[in-house]
């Protein structure tokens, strides 16, 4: 095949890359050879429109091992062990093939954190939808969207299930949210955690001119040809077409090479180890080689093949999943061979290290790429986009948050917000993830943050991933702040010190300068978050391109923290545990409701500014509660966000535990109940601890407030009538809420559920 | 006493069961599917997870393995072997056990804690226990458990019924049951008993600051009956 600039631009490569490309090579390149460069040039590898404002998150600390520029992130966690984790979207092969899309996110997560050295841990995930469903039963364009989302919805859910647990990994926490703008282009972000000690670190530099490079793995197949590419252009109507990019999971080979791996890394037989992921052997060979300052020669005809006939450029650009590139040590290649074997994972010799700095492929005896390192992965394009705030975003932020009265039944409002998928209960989802596997997850799916054992120690990992879109939309650079502050505070709930963040930037097209605004403020907000807070960013994420149809999806940041539980007895939960405890709010409520559920749901859209952080605020909240949980004065601890402090009430209540409220307020009773203010956290104390713990606030100038207590469920205040309510709120002395907590808890438990089974 | 845990290629409740058989006492053995000898044996387990993937039909190709031939001879010479989860399957498969176990009703996978009513009493597996209702964890895609009429009648003439689906008082009403199976049914013995399969994992159940205590229970029973 000829190459031109045609060629090029249907590549996914713009005009003046293709000629950047012959200019570095002082020739045309062979079509192999441009398929590389694409590869290696999109936005999903390359990260060129995002990398100069990724330089401002903050990647240091003492405790980190490993930041940014590895497979994935790596920090100390003390007596001799270290957490490795990263997020990975999968969001454009979900949105065609819903179930291979999330189960290959999940695998390839699992590789990035195994490839470290770690044995994988855990998996979370951030997931995005449309509506599930639309309001009255007539047929039209949303309720056929409506329909297709549950399909995607379901099938994304089965796959990470049928992936992860497959391999044996526990899924112990995550989230998702359904938005209009998430209809065409849903979110499918996988985080992965493993645990490893120091001398077991592996890296993906092929150093030592010689070396033999190892193909592990399952064979390459045509599938997920420029699966990398796709991930970088705008979905629209041939997306479908595209499907053959979307890759297949096999999660069986997945599992057992976690074993062999892991069984080769112990044997000492190789030097590295790189994964293959997006743009497969590609990203892999360079990346290895330009790390090492070296070389690479392959034989392609050596790499495992299930297809017949398939040329270098297919090889090289497949994305067939469950592989990995070795370097072995010298002489050490027939171990690395006999552990494979135990475990039938195909193992070959391909090629090896060499001095010159080139990519150098041989097929059929004959020479089909030659590309000097510093050209593919040396001269990446890098672009500083314009950017530009929308007048609309300036005008959407003007309206006012609030134009509707104080509704007269607020029991019923509060009934359909409970309902509404965006708070319902995720119990449909977790219940499908094995959450168990391993026996060390001591804190389940549907608190704050999911908690895993570290085997050996008297530790514990706090794990969280979070982002609420709808404020960043509304101002990126106060949204990208909470992002980051509403993970660290779900993991000091659940007892942990954050340590880390990764993030998963996901964002439309980055070369419309309103969308590159977005971009540059949440990053430039979380930045500021992360140097306050003293997070370091240790790997991450850059999904961009997410439309469809021109249609851009909220600019959704996720954050995912990590947390160490010094000790197990710190572990705290968001449920309650005895009746008669004391419950404190932390921090101020103000009248927020810019970006709010409540306000979704009343006004069918978002509008106003979304609720200010101020992070010394928060940073002084997180570490009252983080003392004051380690002193074992908390029973439980509930970060208070989606749908303010009344969800964050019934969320803690559990089948037993109820509650008895009155909150004292000069807001709207709505407003005390629904607001999303920031910097709030809902405690449960022993009655004992109660003075101790607000003596402890006052001192450090964290407003807390008593506002009732924890009922038995099952011996209950009851009211005239005769029945039973356990959860009740009061508003300065006068009943607001008053329900049968049995009642809430199916509303809010099987919300979901019954709209996916009719 | 000592155990053997069984690890095929996709196995990944093998690790915790040691743990959990350790923790109470076993002197346990990892075991690879390729061996050929089973190493000597109080107990040998047939672990949860995903055998070759599930390729095929879950549990099928592990229960063709060369380990297998010595678990079988092991089995019907009266050796206790106990089939959790994957291993239940591989266990039908075999034909240790009777009956198939069927994707589960709603056709998703399920992942929670059960309440189990332990239905007989008269061997090595529950002698000694007792309460009547354990707390114990499923996580399975299919354990919806399915026998013929005839096989059925059988099953229940010869007490092999081990536990049923239950709430927490030990009803056994259809609402409890999470997967769809015939009567509720958890877990099954071969006639002679000496053989246990069950879908749900009592060592996910060993720690009560993780999930539970009753899976101790059943083991700590298990080692003194076996002594």
């Amino acid at each position: 095949m000829i190459v031109n600039e045609q060629v090029a631009i249907d590549h996914g490569l713009k005009k003046d890359e293709y000629a950047k490309i012959c200019e570095l090579l002082k020739r045309t390149p062979n079509i192999t050879e441009l398929g590389i460069f694409s590869a290696m040039w999109n936005e999903h590898c390359s990260y060129k429109s995002s990398r100069l404002h990724l330089k401002k998150l903050p990647t240091k600390g003492k405790q980190v091992i490993q930041g940014p520029g590895e497979n994935a992130g790596v920090v100390d966690i003390g007596e001799g062990y270290a957490v490795v984790f990263k997020v990975e979207s999968h969001n454009h092969p979900s949105a065609i093939e819903p179930y291979q899309g999330a189960a290959t996110g999940v695998g390839g997560i699992l590789r990035d954190i195994f490839s470290m050295g770690a044995r994988p841990v855990a998996v979370l995930n951030s997931l995005r939808f449309g509506p599930l469903s639309v309001n009255g039963t007539k047929v039209s364009a949303k309720s056929a969207s409506a329909s297709r989302t549950r399909y995607l919805f379901g099938n994304v859910v089965a796959g990470i299930a049928g992936y992860g647990n497959c391999i044996g990994v526990p899924t112990v926490g995550g989230e998702v949210c359904f938005d209009e703008c998430y209809s065409g282009n849903p979110l499918v972000n996988a985080m992965g955690v493993g645990v490893l000690r120091h001398d077991q670190l592996q890296h993906g530099r092929a150093e030592g001119v010689g070396k033999s490079v190892i193909y592990v793995g399952a064979a390459t197949g045509r599938d997920g040809i420029h699966g990398a590419t796709f991930a970088s252009e705008e979905l629209n109507e041939d997306s479908d077409a595209k499907r053959p990019a979307v890759q297949v999971g096999d999660p069986f080979m997945g599992k057992l090479l976690i074993e062999a791996c892991l069984e080769v890394y112990e044997s000492g037989a190789i030097y590295s180890v790189q994964d293959m992921g997006a743009a497969g052997l590609t990203c892999s060979s360079t990346e290895m080689s330009d790390k090492g300052g070296v070389g690479m020669e392959l034989n392609l005809n050596l790499v495992p093949q299930r297809a017949e006939n398939m040329s270098a450029y297919e090889i090289m650009l497949s994305e067939s999943q469950e592989r990995m590139l070795f370097v072995a040590n010298p002489g050490r290649e027939e171990e690395v061979f006999e552990i494979c074997k135990k475990w039938d994972v195909p193992a070959v010799t391909v090629g090896y290290v060499i001095e010159e700095q080139v990519l150098r492929l041989k097929h059929h005896g004959k020479s089909v790429a030659e590309l000097p390192l510093n050209t593919v992965c040396g001269a990446t394009p890098i672009y500083q986009r314009e950017a530009k705030m929308p007048q609309e975003v300036i005008d959407r932020q003007k309206k006012s948050a609030i134009t509707w009265d104080v509704p007269e039944d607020i029991n019923n409002v509060f009934e359909q917000l409970i309902q509404t998928p965006e708070l319902a209960s995720k119990s449909w989802v977790y219940q499908q993830y094995d959450f168990m596997v391993r026996t060390s997850t001591s804190v389940r799916p549907g608190s704050d943050a999911g908690v895993v054992r570290v085997e050996g120690t008297d530790k514990a990992l706090a794990l969280s991933i979070d982002g609420n879109s709808r404020y960043v939309f509304l101002d990126p650079k106060t949204g990208g702040k909470i992002a980051v502050a509403e993970a660290s505070r779900n993991v000091i709930c659940s007892g942990g010190r954050p340590l880390a963040i990764t993030d998963g930037l996901n964002f439309g097209n980055p070369e419309k300068p309103g969308i590159f605004w977005q971009l540059e403020q949440a990053v430039s907000g979380m930045a500021e978050a992360c140097n306050f807070l003293k997070l370091p960013v240790t790997g991450g994420n850059v999904s961009l391109y997410n439309e469809t149809e021109g249609e851009a999806i909220y600019p959704t940041p996720v954050v995912g923290a990590v947390g160490l539980i010094e000790k197990n007895e710190h572990t705290t939960t968001q449920f309650f545990q005895n009746s008669d405890d004391v419950l404190l709010l932390l921090g101020e409520t103000k009248n927020e409701l810019g970006g709010s559920a409540y306000q979704q749901m009343q006004l069918g859209e978002i509008c106003g500014m979304p609720p200010e952080l101020n992070l010394e605020k928060e940073q002084t909240l997180q570490q009252a509660l983080l003392e004051n949980i380690r002193c074992g004065n908390v029973m439980s601890a509930h970060d208070l966000s989606h749908g303010g402090l009344a969800l964050a009430l019934l969320t803690a209540c559990t089948e037993k535990f109820g509650i008895s409220v009155d909150l004292k307020s000069d807001l709207r009773p709505d407003i005390a109940l629904f607001s999303e203010s920031q910097s709030r956290i809902l405690l449960s104390v022993s009655p004992e601890k109660v003075r101790q713990i607000e003596a402890s606030m006052r001192e450090k100038g964290v407003k807390c407030f008593r506002i009732g207590k924890v009922l038995s469920a099952e011996i209950s205040a009851t009211v005239s009538s005769g029945v039973t309510k356990n959860f009740e709120i009061a508003f300065n002395g006068a009943p607001l809420i008053q329900a049968e907590l049995r009642n809430l808890r199916d509303l809010w438990k099987n919300a979901i559920e019954r709209v996916m089974q009719r | 006493m000592k155990s053997s845990v069984i690890t095929f290629p996709g196995s990944n409740c093998d690790r915790d069961m040691d743990v959990a058989l350790k923790k109470f006492g076993f002197k346990n053995k990892m075991v690879w599917h390729d061996d050929v000898e089973l190493p000597k044996s109080d107990l040998v387990v047939l672990p949860g997870g995903f055998s070759y993937g599930d390729y095929l039909r879950c549990g099928s190709m592990a229960s063709k393995s060369k380990i297998m031939k010595s678990v079988i001879n092991f089995a019907n010479s009266g050796g206790m072997v106990m089939g959790i989860c994957n291993g239940f399957q591989i266990l039908v498969e075999t034909g240790l056990v009777p009956g198939v176990l069927l994707r589960n009703k709603y056709l998703e996978f399920i992942c929670k804690n059960v309440f189990v009513k332990i239905n007989n009493k008269q061997n090595t597996y529950f002698k000694n226990i007792d309460n009547e209702v354990l707390e114990f964890h499923i996580a399975h895609n299919e354990g919806n458990y399915f026998c013929t009429k005839d096989q059925l009648k059988e099953i229940e003439d010869n007490e092999q019924i081990a536990i049923n689906y239950c709430d927490k008082d030990g009803n056994t009403e259809e609402q409890f049951n999470p997967n769809g199976s015939i009567k509720n049914i958890a877990g099954i013995f071969n006639k002679e008993k000496n053989v246990l399969g069950m879908m749900p994992h009592p060592e996910r159940m060993i720690d009560p600051s993780l999930s539970g205590e009753d899976g101790s229970l059943f083991f700590n029973n298990l080692i003194n009956n076996l002594k």
